[in-house]
């Protein structure tokens, strides 16, 4: 279980996040939506720890993480895996180097499991076969698909997913929304995306969170969220926007 | 007078966040968790993909010194002393002086440059969420690397120095050998070679250290990047050549060179 309790984040002069409040059930399905620099990504960045609040809590089932060091997080961070919006992966190592990373450098498993495992996660991804990659020679999707099966392959408690669909077209981000609901359901993962493609937001939530000036703005189940009347969550779903708005 | 009290308060700064990354760093190093894998990739890239530029650096140096000690001594009729003066120089001081800033242009740059890209592109970040801390995997291996390798390419810079400065004294300049080998072994004391040894495995963590913060801490984007390579370069630099100076007072003091 995730709780974030009266959350503040600034940079420099610059506050990005002030009194956020949330709480993410074990299994639980949530996204998180809101405007581009709205502090989506520093959000889900301070659940695991990548970053360090001004104040407030993060407590990962019971547990406040914001007062250890980057060893005691270590241990915390076995709980999760993430999904970087740019799949982030390391580009000097092959497909099965990267996926097989975490067991790699604690050497606990003997290297025929090891690949057994990672062939078992490409296939979970829909891409058999391709361990001798190079990152590189991958497509966006392709991409997204190897930062997941790293993510997953010690099979996480908690996977955190930070705009998995940016920069993909939509047949491809559809198959991308397919891919984290088969790994929802097939690991019993609890998931929280961050995202501002309100189709995926739809299709992945059992609950969707806005994000608006620095707040948790609206809560509801995506059916409650599309059919809010409020004129904020209205502007952002429909993609409507206000010219009082500083946009750039 | 603001803006130089920041940029004071951000050089204290960052000296502060470079003292804490090498005490994590050695930390982690004396708890013996390095990948072996990893360590021996960073001893080939720092030692063995830095042959050319020491032997280069190392040889010409030898010469120069060589020639020009020649050039002074040879009007006190003391050619013989030439090979002496390029040996102990070699040793105490340009050796691991040199040899120290060819390393932190080549391999200080590199860090800088391969940690500043995983920086920006999350990977650094990817390595925390997958449960590795990023100093064992990144900082340590590069440190031990250059604590191995930097005292070899220097012993190595040395005798390349010393064996071209003989080169030149007896083939190009016409010395008489037996003497000038003979006078070169009387005066050079092993403490000349020790001195060089550690002068040579300090300037490798700074090397370390300076490369890998620079990286750790880069700005945003390829400007980030490329100012942080820049940095590690010129930092290091200067840091070896300041470091050095004080070395020499103290070593000189330890080893009763006066």
């Amino acid at each position: 279980m995730i709780e974030v309790r009266d959350l503040n984040k600034s940079f420099g002069s610059h506050p990005v996040l002030e009194g956020v409040n949330l709480r993410i059930e074990k299994g639980e399905s949530v996204v998180i939506i809101g405007r581009s620099g709205g502090g989506k990504s520093v959000l889900l960045k301070l659940l695991i720890g990548l970053l360090e609040p001004d104040a407030g809590r993060v407590l990962i089932d019971g547990e406040n993480i914001v007062p250890m060091n980057e060893r005691q997080l270590l241990h915390v961070r076995r709980k999760f895996g993430m999904l970087f919006q740019s799949a982030a992966l390391f580009d000097s190592m092959n497909v099965a180097e990267n996926v097989a990373f975490a067991f790699r450098r604690e050497r606990s498993l003997p290297a025929q499991e090891v690949a057994r495992k990672v062939g078992e996660v490409l296939e979970l991804v829909d891409l058999p076969g391709i361990e001798e990659t190079k990152p590189s020679e991958l497509s966006g999707g392709m991409r997204k698909r190897v930062g997941l099966a790293r993510a997953i392959i010690y099979q996480p408690q908690i996977v955190l997913y930070d705009e998995p669909t940016t920069g993909l077209d939509p047949v491809v981000s559809d198959s991308i929304d397919q891919l984290i609901l088969r790994v929802r359901d097939r690991l019993d993962v609890t998931t929280v995306v961050v995202t501002h493609d309100m189709r995926s937001a739809r299709r992945l939530g059992q609950r969707i969170l806005m994000l608006h000036e620095r707040r948790i703005y609206a809560v509801g189940t995506p059916d409650e969220i599309f059919e809010s009347k409020d004129p904020i969550v209205r502007r952002f779903i429909e993609g409507v926007s206000d010219p009082k708005d500083h946009l750039f | 007078m603001d803006s130089r009290g920041n940029r004071l308060a951000e050089w204290v700064e960052g000296l502060g966040r470079l003292t804490l990354l090498a005490r994590e760093a050695l930390a982690s190093l004396l708890s013996f968790k390095v990948a072996w894998r990893d360590l021996l990739f960073q001893v080939y890239f720092v030692g063995v993909k830095s042959q050319s530029v020491v032997l280069i650096t190392g040889a010409f140096t030898g010469m120069v010194l060589g020639a020009q000690t020649f050039f002074q001594f040879h009007k006190v009729k003391m050619d013989t002393a030439t090979l002496a003066v390029v040996s102990v120089s070699m040793c105490s001081e340009l050796g691991p002086v040199l040899t120290g800033l060819m390393v932190a242009g080549r391999v200080g740059a590199a860090f800088a440059a391969e940690i500043g890209t995983m920086r920006v592109t999350e990977q650094i970040d990817a390595l925390r969420t997958l449960a590795t801390h990023p100093v064992d995997y990144l900082v340590v291996p590069r440190l031990m690397a250059l604590y191995i390798a930097l005292p070899l390419l220097t012993a190595e810079s040395i005798a390349v120095g010393i064996g071209a400065g003989y080169f030149v004294g007896v083939y190009l300049l016409g010395i008489e050998p037996t003497y000038l080998w003979y006078n070169m072994l009387k005066y050079t004391n092993t403490s000349d070679v020790v001195i060089g040894l550690i002068k040579s495995f300090i300037f490798g963590g700074i090397i370390a250290m300076i490369g890998c913060y620079k990286g750790m801490s880069c700005g945003e984007g390829a400007e980030g990047v490329g100012r942080a390579t820049t940095e590690a370069v010129v930092f290091s630099s200067i840091t070896v050549l300041i470091t050095n100076f004080f070395l020499t007072l103290v070593l000189g003091q330890i080893f009763q060179k006066v």
